[in-house]
């Protein structure tokens, strides 16, 4: 293990006026490993990830990425890092090709290396037969690619990616997921950002929930949905009439019980499967009809209801883009 | 280590004018992917060269030459103006599609983005002077004064557009969107470059206009070529001090716009990528 982190936030602010929209984020990620930015809309993350790749200046605090200090050493961050940022950046009129050589060239690689690096990437990111199409005549998966790709021309130790599935259709996000753990299996660590928790859940070794400019929760998502609460057991009940007698055997197992009438289902506390295992037998001795009996076990998404008391899609509707300061009339 | 540090490749950073040169090329890549954004100083060019000498021409007498020879330097200079308005476009679209931002995360110049961004732009501009001369021959145009003289307002005109990319670089940082900056550079540059002897002499304009026209910076510049190119007499005794040393007036204004807007421009470029 190696001593020094690849990334680390100390006490980042970042205020826009009177708006804060970063107040006071740390964290620290270790070598060789992907920590997931998690975080409704207008949460931070952006502004949060756009100081640690040195694109905004903070208002206070500092970090480091590849032990650089990110004030200090500006230069040396970037010589260090890649980023591929919430919209593809690629340039629509230049071909896929010209898009590695035009960022290769100004991250100061030797004309030879970039040809040879270029070819691997387009090889590698399936974008060899369209190399020499301009890149507006791609598909959004194939931007994203070619986006990736570009960020990688100069092999860079830390890579930063904002919201880099954000609008790709189902195939698209799982062909990037694996692109993404094949990078960190080769040494590369990450930081990305993401609203979508099975993303976070499915990809991040370490999670960190942002909420308000603030951190409200981090660890890994096992750690997280602990934090959440414990698990329950679902049943559903093939007659209403049963309902009550149900709820009586229940209760008798577990000290807290949820009745949802109208979907006949009730909700029992639980800590693991001898719990539900327990409820079954109760009601199979009672000879009451049930259609399902399940042990649910909280998800990242109701980690965030617990943390923030709104749900992460709810957040994207209220509020504006990231960096809008919102003034309601 | 990690295995990818062990690979790196060697990374000699690019000099702000190394950089600078691959962010020209790539924007002349621009160019030639889509001739259409040439259409302002083209297309546009030929008819207005062709639309002012066939149409107004015949109605407008100019002293000591004819109306061709008079308009042509006047047009280049509205072209050159216009540099302003191309940059701020191209500043614009690239801070809003965050290419800017792709650039500012590796390790070169910053000043590399507007530096580049400024030496295409007057490449654009230079690229609609020379249709227009092109044109300008066809019917007539020519630079009468020999090498030295013609080279030299060419080089003015260049001076001046330097000085109004400034302008431009601005402009462009300040506002959110190409639209806005079309809008607004179109509103402020077209009667700028038309209360001025660019397309009309200035002697028959009501007095106050014609002091406004003729202290006109771009006046200056237009009867500097006039009179280099051989296109038109020296101005008339009653005309401001500007039209008499208009060399002079030039290169002060060029470095005077510079003085005033470079330091804006950058301060606002800054200011627009440091958030």
């Amino acid at each position: 293990m190696n001593a020094t982190p690849a990334i680390e936030a100390i006490d980042l602010v970042k205020k826009f006026g009177d708006n804060t929209a970063v107040d006071g984020v740390s964290f620290t990620v270790p070598e060789g490993t992907i920590l997931g930015l998690l975080g409704p809309n207008g949460a931070g993350k952006t502004t949060t990830l756009r100081m640690l790749t040195t694109l905004s200046v903070p208002t206070s605090g500092t970090g480091r990425v590849a032990g650089h200090d990110i004030i200090a050493e500006p230069d040396a961050v970037r010589r260090s890092m890649g980023l591929t940022g919430q919209v593809a950046t690629v340039d629509e009129l230049l071909t896929g090709r010209e898009n590695l050589r035009l960022i290769g060239k100004l991250s100061g690689l030797p004309r030879s290396y970039i040809r040879t690096a270029s070819d691997e990437l387009l090889e590698r990111f399936s974008l060899t037969a369209a190399a020499n199409r301009m890149a507006k005549t791609y598909s959004g998966g194939m931007r994203r690619r070619l986006d990736l790709a570009v960020s990688l021309i100069a092999a860079p130790t830390v890579l930063f990616l904002d919201e880099p599935t954000t609008g790709l259709d189902p195939r698209s996000r799982t062909e990037l997921w694996e692109v993404l753990r094949g990078l960190v299996r080769d040494g590369t660590t990450l930081l990305l950002t993401t609203q979508y928790l099975e993303e976070a859940d499915h990809l991040a070794d370490d999670i960190v929930v942002i909420d308000k400019g603030i951190v409200i929760a981090a660890g890994t998502p096992t750690q997280l949905k602990d934090q959440a609460g414990r698990a329950s057991v679902v049943l559903t009940l093939t007659y209403a009439a049963d309902l009550r007698e149900a709820e009586r055997l229940m209760r008798s197992c577990s000290p807290e019980v949820h009745v949802d009438e109208t979907a006949r289902r009730l909700t029992a506390q639980a800590s693991g499967l001898s719990d539900m295992t327990r409820i079954g037998t109760v009601l199979e001795d009672s000879g009451i009809a049930i259609d399902d009996l399940g042990l649910k076990r909280p998800s990242l998404d109701d980690v965030f209801l617990h943390l923030t008391g709104h749900r992460a899609e709810e957040a994207d509707e209220s509020e504006g883009g990231e960096e809008e300061v919102e003034v309601s009339a | 280590m990690s295995i990818a540090q062990s690979t790196r490749p060697p990374i000699a950073p690019p000099s702000m004018m190394g950089a600078s040169a691959t962010i020209v090329w790539r924007n002349l890549i621009h160019i030639r992917r889509m001739p259409e954004m040439l259409m302002d100083v083209t297309v546009q060019s030929v008819m207005f060269v062709l639309l002012f000498a066939y149409v107004f021409g015949g109605s407008i007498a100019v002293d000591g030459t004819n109306y061709r020879e008079f308009l042509l330097p006047g047009i280049m200079v509205q072209t050159m103006v216009f540099s302003s308005a191309v940059v701020a476009t191209g500043l614009t679209n690239d801070l809003q599609k965050g290419i800017v931002d792709r650039f500012k995360s590796l390790p070169i110049s910053r000043s590399a983005v507007l530096v580049g961004r400024s030496i295409s732009s007057l490449i654009h501009s230079s690229i609609g002077v020379a249709v227009m001369g092109l044109t300008g021959l066809l019917i007539g145009w020519r630079v009468r004064n020999g090498i030295v003289d013609g080279v030299l307002g060419f080089a003015l005109l260049l001076l001046f557009g330097f000085g109004m990319i400034w302008l431009g670089i601005w402009v462009g940082s300040m506002m959110r969107t190409v639209e806005a900056v079309q809008g607004f550079m179109f509103t402020v540059m077209f009667p700028l470059t038309f209360v001025a002897n660019t397309f009309v002499p200035t002697e028959n304009m009501p007095s106050w206009l014609r002091f406004v026209a003729e202290w006109n910076p771009i006046s200056a510049l237009t009867q500097s070529c006039r009179e280099l190119w051989g296109n038109g007499p020296p101005a008339s005794a009653d005309a401001a001090w500007s039209l008499q040393h208009p060399v002079l007036m030039t290169v002060a204004s060029s470095l005077m716009f510079t003085a005033v807007f470079a330091p804006l421009a950058i301060a606002a470029f800054r200011r627009r990528s440091q958030d």
